[in-house]
């Protein structure tokens, strides 16, 4: 088969992935295109006579899919869009009220602590003078480092449908969904550009029926923007490395659930609750209120949660049945799931910000504040630094090196809230490399002070933190009926996850077939979840032997969409393309290490085409 | 005199399949979809692949040129463009109006035959009229046949799966009927209109260099969109519902297939 030439072509900046870092980045770009008579103000430089020529390629089908729904205070996205109306955005709203909830454990079946269990018997024998309902207490303050008041409620798939038809209309920036980013190209340390997926190949990658090879997009400026599993940002960390000391070691699976609330339901639009504490201390749960009664209600599983038992599905539901929620959730019904992770190292993780050709934005950049537990309004912000700091040098001519983009972006982030805000941050979570307990003081500490007073912790890769399903159950499950429970799960191609937190007394889900539905049902009523054919697998075990060897084999029971089941004879899992949200949850959750690479893991995430296809999240 | 096509396709949003479609009625007093606005959209299947038989058409028959004539949502159209335009080499004839299903087939069909009829530079004789069989605003069927008969096109064809040029300049066409069966017929030439089916053309890879192209003309057209009633007129709308789904979920291993069949037979006659 004569295989067909690699096309090119050349455009001024080009951009890989859609998210609220581009958005900024393009608004605030396509704001100064254009001077006051309408006529170009930026020119290019590949097409003289011609105005800037501006691309950005998205990975999903479409731009706004697949992504979360949010609270923000918004400060980075209302100071360059001062005329920003919520009432002109889908699923929008002004933050109108904020809890935040201690949930106890009703069933007394998590993994507690002793300072937890006591903090616990400390509450149920004062909760006649707490704030103390339904199993949970309010707290009495919000600590204004968390605090979202006079924020914005956003879904972030309609936020960012919204500001991709601003930028349409504009007519001066192209926006392409649908068209995978395979990889950088990288000549002698510059980044030239970027080469887009193969199309038309089998499940290897190799060339079959219709076989298109990926276009190379040479341009003088990559801007990277493809979030925490992008294969561009990963194909420059491998590239370039970390800058010392930094890691990429701490990451969250955010779940959820767009749900339409039962008519009676007494939340008001604008309402954020926030909880803690349950169904194990160490997850995380949200619910937001939007307008017309929807809401988005899901849970954050760290990788600091140190349990090889961590379904997240199965988590989200006892979650959302704790009395303090089901109070609010009872009679809803899905719209739609998703899953996301999020990159929670935050500036301690922080990449090379810009190279000769290239700069990255966003989460894959370590814009994330995890003290805040924002992430849009700074990725949203770095966007619109470097997008000003592209016109500085435009208007300049002068090129896109990276003393250059030092000299502009560089230093417009660091002399910016959100620099300062991150290295408040930087240390606030170590505490919980410890204990949750710690973990929660540590927080507090270092928000009221500013970040002057840390509590230590080291990090470690997750892989590293999980420890082997006999090893967590020593004690507590006798080893021979461990054993056996494990051979007959194999047998019946059951989830071992479920029949452990069964035998530990977790309730079984009441499913009601409208909100509490089987996994396999969510994924139908409302995963939304398609892949073309004609593209590689990017999921790929890369040592099998690592694969063979391993008993926990977590990538199965995290991954969100189901699609990655145990293999033959229980060797290398299989990964079905179809199933893939694309969260990336496996590609950190595998507890091998890579072979010659000891902080990433023997699952290689790419790119590829397709997951979820819903723009309500 | 040149022997190229003028094809025009007639094709509209629909929304993404992947969505939950629930129908209400809306302040307006009309049906609608729920959260309509926040749904994302795709090109009509049907009248998908009339878009990309009209270009593999025009790609093979020098000096042709595609038309696409899409009415709906103005920002939905923008939306749809993003991922279309990446396909085939078109024109875009933008109109701004619903696409939201609830719309009677002619007010549908006057609007987009206007449209047609104002196209700078169509040659009309040469024209071949395409759209899918049931499709150009998710309607019962029959606005492509009004489309046609009111530009004057006699020469109908619909859930057509081929069309042959031969070397006469005439073409062979053939139309799916019962029985998994099809009529072929041939007629002289253009003008003549085309309802297609499913064609026999896999959707094209997303081609870059091609997104760029269409979208120099794709944004203009989009402002110059011209503003189009294709409400539902005198129609009243009883009652919208979709199709209750039954699902019973079941995991079985090592079931033999002959077992799995009479368990479903047995469902089916439940």
């Amino acid at each position: 088969m004569q295989t067909p030439e690699r096309q090119s072509m050349e455009v001024d900046i080009v951009c890989t992935g859609f998210g609220p870092a581009t958005g900024g980045f393009l608004t605030t770009l396509a704001e100064a295109m254009n001077d006051d008579q309408g006529q170009p103000a930026l020119m290019s430089r590949v097409m003289p006579g011609m105005p800037l020529q501006v691309i950005c390629y998205e990975r999903a089908d479409d731009i706004g899919f697949g992504v979360s729904g949010i609270v923000t205070r918004a400060k980075g996205i209302r100071d360059s869009l001062p005329d920003l109306d919520p009432s002109q955005i889908p699923l929008a709203h002004s933050v109108e009220g904020e809890e935040v909830l201690y949930l106890l454990d009703p069933h007394k079946v998590s993994r507690r602590s002793w300072s937890l269990k006591m903090l616990d018997r400390l509450v149920h024998a004062g909760k006649w003078l707490l704030p103390y309902k339904e199993h949970a207490v309010k707290l009495p303050y919000i600590p204004g480092f968390l605090s979202k008041h006079d924020g914005l409620l956003l879904s972030m798939g309609q936020f960012n449908q919204w500001v991709g038809s601003q930028l349409m209309s504009s007519g001066l920036v192209q926006v392409w969904p649908g068209m995978p980013v395979k990889e950088p190209l990288i000549e002698d340390d510059q980044v030239v550009g970027v080469r887009l997926i193969d199309q038309g190949t089998d499940r290897e990658g190799n060339p079959d029926a219709g076989f298109m090879p990926g276009m190379d997009i040479r341009a003088p400026l990559t801007v990277v923007g493809d979030g925490p599993v992008g294969s561009v940002g990963q194909k420059l960390d491998e590239h370039f490395g970390l800058p010392e000391g930094n890691h990429q070691r701490e990451w969250a699976l955010g779940m959820k659930m767009v749900i339409d609330l039962p008519p009676d339901c007494e939340l008001k639009p604008g309402m954020v609750l926030h909880t803690f504490g349950y169904p194990e201390p160490e997850i995380f749960g949200f619910l937001y209120v939007y307008p017309d009664g929807v809401a988005s209600a899901g849970i954050f599983v760290p990788s600091w949660l140190d349990s090889p038992v961590r379904t997240s599905y199965r988590y989200l539901q006892h979650w959302m049945t704790h009395p303090a929620l089901w109070k609010h959730l009872e009679g809803s019904t899905m719209r739609s799931w998703g899953a996301k992770s999020l990159q929670e190292s935050g500036k301690a993780g922080e990449p090379f910000l810009v190279g000769d050709g290239y700069a990255r934005i966003g989460e894959g950049s370590g814009s994330t504040n995890v003290l805040t537990g924002s992430g849009v309004d700074e990725a949203w912000t770095t966007g619109v630094q470097l997008a000003e700091a592209v016109i500085e040098l435009v208007k300049q001519d002068k090129p896109f090196t990276r003393e250059n983009l030092e000299n502009t972006y560089v230093r417009r982030r660091r002399e910016s809230w959100v620099e300062k805000e991150g290295r408040v941050a930087e240390r606030s979570r170590d505490g919980f490399q410890k204990g949750f307990v710690r973990g929660l003081i540590g927080m507090g500490i270092t928000g009221l002070t500013g970040g002057w007073l840390n509590l230590s912790g080291d990090s470690k890769p997750p892989h590293e933190r999980i420890p082997s399903i006999e090893e967590h159950y020593a004690g507590k499950i006798p080893a021979d009926e461990l054993k056996k429970m494990r051979a007959q799960c194999t047998e019946s191609g059951t989830s071992l996850q479920e029949a452990l937190l069964n035998r530990c007394g977790w309730p079984e889900i009441p499913f009601d077939g409208k909100l509490l539905v089987s996994q396999q049902d969510a994924l139908l009523m409302g995963g939304k979840v398609q892949a073309p054919p004609g593209y590689a697998d990017h999921v790929v075990f890369i040592n099998p032997e690592l694969c063979e060897s391993c008993s926990e084999k977590l990538c199965i029971d995290m991954c969100s969409g189901q699609a990655i089941a145990p293999g033959e004879n229980d060797g290398v899992p299989q990964f079905d393309r179809e199933k893939c949200v694309h969260c990336g949850a496996c590609m950190w959750n595998c507890t091998r290490a890579r072979d010659g690479d000891a902080e990433q893991t023997n699952i290689k995430f790419g790119v590829g085409a397709g997951g979820l296809h819903s723009a309500e999240n | 005199m040149s022997n190229g096509f003028h094809i025009v396709v007639c094709g509209s949003l629909v929304p993404d399949p992947l969505q939950t479609l629930q129908p209400v009625m809306g302040a307006s007093g009309l049906p609608e979809l729920k959260s309509e606005m926040m749904l994302p959209s795709v090109l009509d299947p049907w009248a998908g692949h009339a878009l990309f038989e009209a270009a593999h058409l025009a790609a093979k028959t020098p000096e042709s040129k595609v038309w696409l004539v899409s009415a709906g949502p103005k920002a939905r159209l923008q939306q749809l463009m993003m991922t279309l335009a990446q396909k085939v080499p078109f024109e875009l004839v933008a109109l701004d109006g619903s696409a939201s299903g609830f719309t009677d087939a002619s007010s549908v069909a006057k609007s987009l035959s206007e449209a047609i009829e104002g196209i700078a530079g169509l040659d009309r004789s040469r024209m071949l009229l395409f759209g899918g069989c049931a499709s150009a605003s998710r309607d019962a069927g029959a606005t492509m046949q009004i489309v046609g008969e009111r530009l004057s096109i006699h020469d109908q064809f619909l859930a057509v799966d081929e069309l042959d040029v031969e070397n006469d300049g005439s073409l062979r066409i053939l139309e799916r009927i019962e029985g998994g069966q099809y009529l072929e017929s041939v007629c002289e030439g253009p003008p003549a209109m085309l309802g297609w089916a499913t064609g026999t053309l896999p959707e094209p890879k997303n081609n870059p260099q091609v997104g760029m192209m269409n979208m120099r003309t794709i944004m203009p057209a989009l402002q110059r969109a011209q503003s189009v009633s294709v409400g539902a007129g005198d129609s009243t709308f009883a009652s919208v519902e979709v199709p209750q789904q039954r699902r019973e979920t079941r995991i079985v291993k090592d079931l033999p297939a002959d077992e799995i069949a009479r368990e479903l037979v047995e469902w089916i006659r439940s």
